[in-house]
Order: structure tokens, then sequence, then C-alpha cells
């Protein structure tokens, strides 16, 4: 027995660290959740390495930054002298911008949307990644010490790069980062123009493709994709990347392959968004006044009511007959801007503004009449006046709607407009 | 027995005893034995990890190749010594997950068999020359590979794509940089 034992040594000796091994592989593909018992090898391989990556990371970019900033300013002033031009033709493009803006969060206050948005993101540095092809991701130099926790999303300049995964006690200042072609990430996605939703997932080759979008859709190649916001992680809207091929699938699912627009095998830094905060959508009441005020002025007034009608109405005993019928239409008036929703009576107090109101008393009900809210400029005019009767709140106060007029674009209030957009840029002038 | 058939006798046994004495680890009579320092061994280990996972962000091309299995196999055949190449295999190969997100084990058992192969066939052959270096790491990619995606596959159920092109280029460009980091690690042995 012992002679067989000593012959066989080495190769028993395998077998046993082998089985020990798969033993534990067994155990942490079972445990798919939990991954405490890894957790200190874990610890310990990036703890082993990632000082070493900080180092260089930091010594290049000191480097980097005394030769740029310092030494190697050859075309400086050129350069800055066109980014000055472009930043005057950004500012008449933010000016069209932020009045489209101001339009759609108009639209969607009328539907009680509520938007994400990335309200505090944190930069870091990438110092290193996994070395491996068949798990896609890479440490960043913030950790949990600086406010970094598992899941949150990960961008730059150019689009999303993923999410985090580990952000541990241990590791304070070294987070893991899942990227977005691994093949264990998913991301909800939508596409822009044809608003198709999909999954996005990494391919063991690390491509992105789009799945589960149907195969009799069409998918025009170059249109760019977007965050859903579906996943919980990334705030809707934030650009992926853009369609690079479309393929039949095997199944009945296309296969659409996304080019992603950031560069993912070059990452240097990234934000982490450490916040997205979320709000019903209202309207800026003071910067602009609503294309519905607008639209309320050229209607015809509608006579007071006589004393006894606002007893009634005052009472609650009005019957729905009492409701003025010149409401009827500006009653659809946000409904036929927006052809294809549907408003649902209890999705919030800006839906519930939308809605046709009674002439009743009661601002809880919501049946009937629309109500028009005041624009008289302070920032709590935005809370519809559901309370008081109909016909006052019918009339809009003109002049601050005239004030305010001049910051609206939509092209059905052109008419409504009279003065000029103020295209004007503010920048002061500047010595080249 | 005459003087003449005594020598035979001898020369026979003494032949005997070479070949035997050949095919162990322990033996530098016919195959050259050596170490490396614990300090070494620990850098090289280390450093190659660290490599392996730095230098892919820099310079994307590095993506193809392996450097913690070019250490495992330079350090086993060096040695010659079976439970010493699947112990630093194993430790090498668990470092390497460590890193991942995946289950930790995948390398760790590649480079475990790498590691044991290695030793075992260093000992059969001179390694000593840049071809068998060079056909040496090829064989072991390919082994490596192989026992890889057996496991991610058949075990953990990962999605695993087997494209020829990328492992031949692969293969081909870590036996190259193998020679290098061979001649590298000669450098840092010491005779037993």
């Amino acid at each position: 027995m012992e002679s067989v034992l000593g012959r066989y040594r080495n190769l028993i000796v395998l077998v046993g660290v082998l089985f020990v091994q798969v033993l534990g592989l067994a155990v942490q593909v079972k445990r798919t959740t939990d991954n405490d018992s890894t957790r200190l090898i874990r610890i310990w391989a990036v703890g082993m390495v990632t000082p070493l990556e900080k180092v260089l990371v930091w010594t290049q970019t000191s480097t980097a930054n005394i030769w740029h900033n310092y030494f190697y300013l050859r075309g400086v002033r050129a350069e800055n002298r066109s980014l000055r031009a472009q930043i005057e033709q950004m500012r008449l493009e933010q000016v069209r911008m932020s009045q489209d803006a101001d339009q759609a969060r108009r639209l969607q206050a009328l539907l009680g949307f509520k938007e994400q948005f990335i309200s505090q993101t944190m930069a870091a540095q990438v110092i290193g990644g996994s070395g491996s092809d068949l798990s896609r991701l890479v440490y960043i130099d913030k950790g949990y010490s600086d406010g970094i926790r598992p899941d949150m999303a990960v961008i730059t300049g150019d689009g999303i790069v993923g999410k985090v995964l580990r952000a541990d006690r241990a590791d304070r200042h070294v987070a893991q980062v899942l990227l977005i072609n691994d093949q264990t990430s998913g991301v909800g996605a939508i596409l822009d123009k044809t608003r198709l939703q999909g999954i996005l997932r990494g391919t063991p080759a690390g491509e992105v493709v789009l799945e589960k979008v149907m195969s009799d859709e069409t998918v025009p190649a170059e249109e760019q994709v977007l965050t859903s916001g579906g996943d919980g992680v990334f705030p809707k809207g934030l650009l992926i990347g853009k369609v690079s091929s479309v393929k039949q699938g095997s199944d009945l699912f296309l296969n659409i392959h996304i080019r992603p627009a950031a560069d993912l095998s070059k990452l240097e830094e990234v934000l982490v968004v450490t916040k997205i905060d979320e709000r019903q959508t209202e309207p800026d009441q003071k910067g602009s006044a609503r294309a519905v005020d607008i639209l309320a002025e050229r209607l015809p007034t509608v006579p007071p009511k006589p004393e006894s009608a606002v007893k009634d109405a005052g009472t609650g005993t009005a019957a729905p007959t009492a409701t003025p019928k010149s409401l009827a239409p500006q009653a659809s008036l946000p409904k036929t801007s927006l052809p294809n929703t549907s408003v649902p009576a209890t999705s919030g107090p800006a839906a519930s503004d939308a809605k046709p109101k009674p002439a009743s008393g009661d601002p809880s009900v919501s049946s009937g009449a629309p109500v028009v809210r005041k624009t008289s400029g302070s920032g709590n005019s935005a809370v519809a006046s559901s309370a008081s009767p109909s016909t006052t709140s019918l009339k809009p106060k003109t002049a601050a709607a005239g004030a305010d007029a001049t910051k609206v674009s939509p092209k059905s209030v052109n008419a409504a407009v009279p003065a000029p957009l103020p295209l004007q840029p503010t920048a002061p002038d500047s010595p080249h | 027995m005459r003087p003449s058939r005594l020598h035979f006798h001898y020369n026979r046994l003494r032949r005997i005893v070479r070949t035997n004495v050949a095919i162990t680890y322990t033996s530098g009579e016919q195959v050259e034995v050596y170490r490396f320092g614990w300090f070494a061994t620990a850098v090289i280990s280390v450093g190659a990890v660290f490599l392996q996972a730095f230098l892919p962000l820099r310079f994307p091309f590095f993506t193809i190749f392996d450097l913690p299995l070019l250490v495992v196999i330079g350090f086993a055949t060096a040695r010659r010594n079976p439970l010493a190449g699947l112990f630093t295999g194993s430790v090498i190969g668990i470092l390497q997950d460590g890193l991942t997100h995946q289950p930790i084990g995948l390398y760790g058992i590649a480079l475990t068999v790498v590691g044991f192969g290695a030793s075992s066939l260093g000992i059969k052959l001179d390694v000593e020359n840049a071809g068998a270096r060079f056909l040496l790491t090829i064989f072991f990619y390919v082994v490596h590979e192989v026992v890889y995606f057996s496991i991610a596959r058949g075990l953990i159920g990962m999605r695993m794509e087997w494209t020829w092109p990328h492992e031949i280029l692969s293969c081909l460009a870590n036996a190259v940089l193998g020679v290098f980091v061979f001649m590298l690690l000669d450098r840092l042995k010491q005779r037993t």
C-alpha cells in the first residue's frame, strides 16, 4: 500500500487538488447570489495587484499632465480661439434646445411623467482590468469609502460604460466595474427613432448585441441606441451606441450588433453616477408660458357666470351640464397635441391638471371641464387652481403670458408670440 | 566469471541505473533541475498577473497573450517537480481568477493541469533550447484552452465561442513570447 502511494504520489496529489477546486467551483455555481465564500480570495488578489496599478497610473498621469500642461503647449492659442467660436455656436444651439426641452417638459407634465436625471457624478480613473477575455471588467480608483456602491451606473462623455459590480468595505478605494460588453451584463435599451425596446448584452467575443427585438421589425443601420431606464441602473436616455449591423436571428428575434459610443477597450477616465434623482416633471413657469395658456388667450373669453350658478358650484350641486360649453375645445387641447397617449386619471397632480374638471366645488373630483393653470410667474403657480371656479381660471393672466411667451417656441403657437426669440448670446466679449 | 564478462554486466547495470535515475525529478545527472528563490517566485507570479491585468487597457492587442500561463510553464519546466508545478499553477490560476468576476477555480484548474503536465514533460524532454520551448508552449496553450473551455462550458455553463483564427494567432503569439519569457526566467533560476 505504501509503495503504491509513494509511486503515484504526484498523481494522487494532482487529483486531490483538482477535486478540491472542482468542488469549490460547484459550490460557487450553486450559490449564484452569495459570493462570500470566495470574497477573501478576491480581496487578496485585488489587494495584491491594484496598488501597483495605482502607482503606475498615477505616475503616468502625472508625467502626462506635466508635459501637456507646462511644456507641450504648441497650438494651444489657435485651439483656444476655435473652441471659443465653438462655444458661441453651441450657446445658440443651447437656446434652441432649451426651448425644445421646455416644451417636452410641459408635455411630460401633462402626462404625469416622472423623469430621472443624473444629479451627482464622481470622476474615477481606470487602473486595471481582469486580464481575461471572458471577464470584461475594469477596476477604478474610487471605492466604498468614496461613496461608490454596487449597481451604480458608470459612463463617459461618449456613452455608457457599465455598472459597478463590487465595492467592498475591505477594498475601500477600489471598485469593480462590469462593462456592457461582458456576457453577463444586461442593459435595458431603446432605439432612438423606431422606439423599439430590447436588452443589450455582451457576447463572449466582446461585442454588444441588442436582443429581443422581433424579426418583423425594421431597424435601420446607424440608428442610435439609448438606455431605456428599465434596468433600474441607467437613467433613461443615455447614449449607448449605434446600430452597426442587423441580421436575421435563428429564432424570432433580430440579431442587432451595436457599436458602443464609448471606446471600451481604451478606458482611462469614467464617471460614476452616484446619485439619480427622480421627480415629477413640472413646466418651468418662471421662464416660459405654457402653450395651453397662449392658446387659451386666443380663444374667446367666457363671460362670467351668474351668481346663482357660482353658488351652485360652490355647494357641489351643479350638474355636469353646468360646465360651460366653451370649455370643450380647450379640454381637447392637450389630447390633440398628444394623440397617441392616454392620460390616467390618477397619475399625479400634473395629470389631473390635464383632465377636465367638473364645475363642482370639490377639487378632488376630476371628470369634466379642463382647468387652465394660472401663469402669474410665481413658482407656485404650477399647481393648477382646481379649487377655484372654472370660469375664473379660464382667463389667463395675459400680462404674464405676454411676458413669458417670448420664450415659447412651439410652431402651433408661434402666431401668439409677439416678440422674437432671445437668441442673442450673453457671453461677455473676451480677447482671443 | 571472466573480467570482460564482468565488465559487460557492470556497464549494463550502470546503464539501467542511469536510465532509472534520469526519469526522476531529483536527479541532476541527466536533466538539470533548477530552483527559484521564494521572493523571485512571488514577484514573478504577481507581476505576470498584474501585467496581464494592466497592459491590455493601454495596449488592447495584449489580450492575445497569456503571461501567467507562460510563467507557469516556465517555472514547471525549470523545476521539473510535478508537485511544485501543480501548486504553482493552482496558486497563480486562483490569483488570476480573483481578479475576474467568474467563479474562482476556472484558471486554477487549467493552470494546475498545465503546471503538472509541463513539469512531468520537462523531466523527459530537453526543454533548454528555443525550438523545444516554442513547441512546448504551443502544446500547453492548447491544453490550457481545452481544459478552460471544457470547465467553463461544461461545469459553469458559460457561453463560449471557440474561434480557430483567434486561438491559432494567440497560440503562436504566446509561443513566441514564451521563448523570451523563458530566457528571462533562465537568468533568475538557480542550480540545485
